[in-house]
């Protein structure tokens, strides 16, 4: 096994994911016969290869530095589930914040 | 009126002679998608009003005798932004989402005088190879109903085989144009990194992904990507060289073109060998037209599948973070703490293959795996990217499979994540080192379409459409139309 339910639960909890207690073993199968078969790079030698991180060798890409207008402010709000005041609305942050979530 | 009867010319010729008007088209494209679509399941959703609306227009004002695509209607992937048009990725998370602008790509049709119609079905955010990941529905391939579509644009691929649309986009990131295309007779374009802006194309694998058209024909293929490519300020990432016109030169022929077949995309121990029996004949037809057929190496492709699936999931991983559930997409009801919004609105919002690949993303980005995992694969990228540069020294082109099957049954894949991953074993390199790959009709296979691959050298499409015309004018694979037969 290269990985075991708790690794999973660990990465879910990065990933700010919740796997359901019913589904952690399946998931953990599939998880651990995924990560075998990307770990077959172990056996490619790449000692000394620079990696490629970009889909284009294009760096520093400029622009003028020119004032440009922006997206309407009540555009962005269109898809915003609740909105108040000119701000986004969420729950309260700390367990006895004082506001209705 | 069916498109499958028509190249792009054809139904631009008919639209300056007044033979058709616009309203013709579209209405002729809505008709069939109301005849098709309940067996075939292509589209998510239908803009008909816009779309009736914008045709009006351009019969008012007179087609534009120089601009081949004006008028006609258009398809679009649903990953690709449309102002006003509800955009989902096939997700959940993005069931209601309205963009409040167009991609660059559509915004640049809709320049060229093109329609859209609707929004086309996919994987769930770009990632699967059969449209099975919708959360919404299920596209059938429209050669055999009880079969895929192939993916992630399978919607794409199954409106324009089933003659809804002339045209679709699509994108790619694994193999998510070509594959399909090559499930369903198509032509189906990746081009190289850069050429197609990404601005406004909902985002997966970012040093990867690229939007790439469906037709019937290779020459409609080119008339289309002409009008999609190009700079873009509003993406640092697409290309600032010049943008020639793909369709120059296409009917150069291939005589003394050295064309490479590289002997890792042809597993001779394949369970259906009609594939490589096809792609053979193919080669063998380019020797009589003039061309020289050489074999090479890329000896790094058993490298591709691992290498991809580590890159393309870190990526997306990191990209899908922007779900948390606050500024826009699904949010879920059952919350009483800010942390509660992100992780209920995710797991609820997210399907079980997007979840895999966050996943597997966060997991090869992680301290303690990021060098054996992330760091890795990018090297990999890079001896990938080598194996390409040095064939491409000494070959015009690559020829190649699609795919190592034809299309595969509904159901038949979706419970074995593996097994689905490595149907992208001959499309993820290409995606990898960044060069364009167009896939073409080449044959039948157990009555399926096959696709062929050929892959040219970055920025160099012109190459890969001219190798692609000169199969096409000697065949009639893209003629044949599908059956709709099966199904339940």
């Amino acid at each position: 096994m290269a990985i075991n339910e708790e690794t999973v639960k660990q990465v879910a909890k990065l990933a700010k994911l919740e796997i359901g207690e019913e589904d952690i073993l399946t998931f953990t199968k599939e998880m651990d016969s995924i990560i075998e078969m990307v770990e077959q790079l172990e056996g490619l030698d790449t000692e000394g290869i620079e990696g490629t991180y970009h889909g284009l060798n294009e760096h520093n890409v400029w622009r003028e530095d020119k004032a440009e207008n922006g997206t309407d402010r009540e555009d962005l709000f269109k898809n915003v589930k609740t909105h108040k005041d000119g701000y986004i609305e969420v729950p309260a942050m700390f367990d006895n914040g004082g506001s209705e979530a | 009126m069916n498109f499958l009867d028509y190249t792009l010319e054809e139904l631009h010729d008919k639209l300056v002679s007044k033979e058709l008007t616009a309203v013709d088209l579209v209405e002729a494209s809505y008709k069939r998608i109301e005849e098709t679509d309940e067996q075939v399941g292509a589209f998510l959703a239908l803009s008909k009003e816009e779309a009736l609306q914008a045709a009006r227009e351009t019969d008012e004002k007179g087609i534009d005798p120089n601009n081949v695509l004006s008028g006609l209607p258009v398809g679009i992937k649903d990953n690709i932004l449309t102002k006003g048009v509800t955009t989902t990725a096939s997700s959940k998370m993005l069931e209601d989402f309205v963009p409040i602008y167009d991609a660059t790509a559509t915004e640049k049709l809709k320049e060229a005088g093109m329609i859209s119609v609707g929004k086309l079905n996919m994987d769930e955010f770009a990632m699967g190879g059969s449209t099975e990941n919708s959360a919404f529905k299920l596209t059938r391939n429209p050669w055999d109903l009880s079969k895929v579509p192939g993916g992630s644009s399978g919607g794409s691929a199954a409106a324009v085989a089933a003659g809804q649309v002339p045209v679709s986009l699509g994108s790619d990131t694994g193999g998510s144009v070509r594959e399909p295309a090559a499930f369903t007779g198509l032509v189906g374009v990746k081009p190289t990194y850069g050429r197609v802006s990404r601005y406004g194309l909902i985002a997966f694998g970012s040093s990867l992904d690229q939007i790439g058209p469906f037709t019937r024909t290779v020459k409609d293929n080119a008339l289309v990507l002409n009008a999609i490519s190009g700079h873009d300020p509003k993406d640092s990432t697409s290309y600032s060289g010049e943008t020639p016109d793909f369709t120059d030169g296409i009917d150069k022929g291939v005589k003394g073109l050295r064309i490479g077949v590289p002997k890792e995309y042809f597993n001779e121990d394949a369970k259906e060998t009609g594939v490589i029996e096809s792609v053979r004949n193919a080669l063998k037809l380019y020797e009589e037209l003039g061309a020289e057929i050489v074999e090479v190496s890329l000896p790094h492709s058993r490298y591709g599948i691992p290498a991809y699936y580590i890159i393309a999931s870190s990526e997306a991983s990191s990209n899908l973070q922007r779900f948390d559930g606050i500024r826009y997409g699904y949010r879920s009801e059952n919350v009483s703490s800010l942390e509660d919004i992100y992780v209920n609105s995710r797991s609820e919002g997210f399907g079980l293959e997007v979840k895999r690949r966050i996943m597997l993303g966060t997991f090869s980005l992680s301290s303690g795996f990021y060098d054996a995992h992330f760091k890795k694969a990018a090297q990999a990228r890079t001896l990938i990217r080598n194996d390409f540069d040095t064939v491409f020294e000494d070959v015009d082109v690559l020829v190649a499979p699609t795919t190592t099957t034809t299309a595969f049954e509904i159901g038949g894949k979706i419970d074995d994540p593996l097994a689905m991953y490595m149907s992208d074993i001959l499309t993820v390199p290409v995606n990898l080192a960044g060069v364009p790959s167009l896939s073409i009709p080449c044959g039948f296979s157990n009555d399926m379409p096959v696709g062929m691959q050929i892959i040219s050298n970055h920025f160099d499409e012109q190459m890969m459409y001219r190798v692609a015309y000169a199969f096409e004018k000697e065949t009639d694979f893209h003629k044949k139309k599908p059956a709709f037969k099966g199904g339940e």
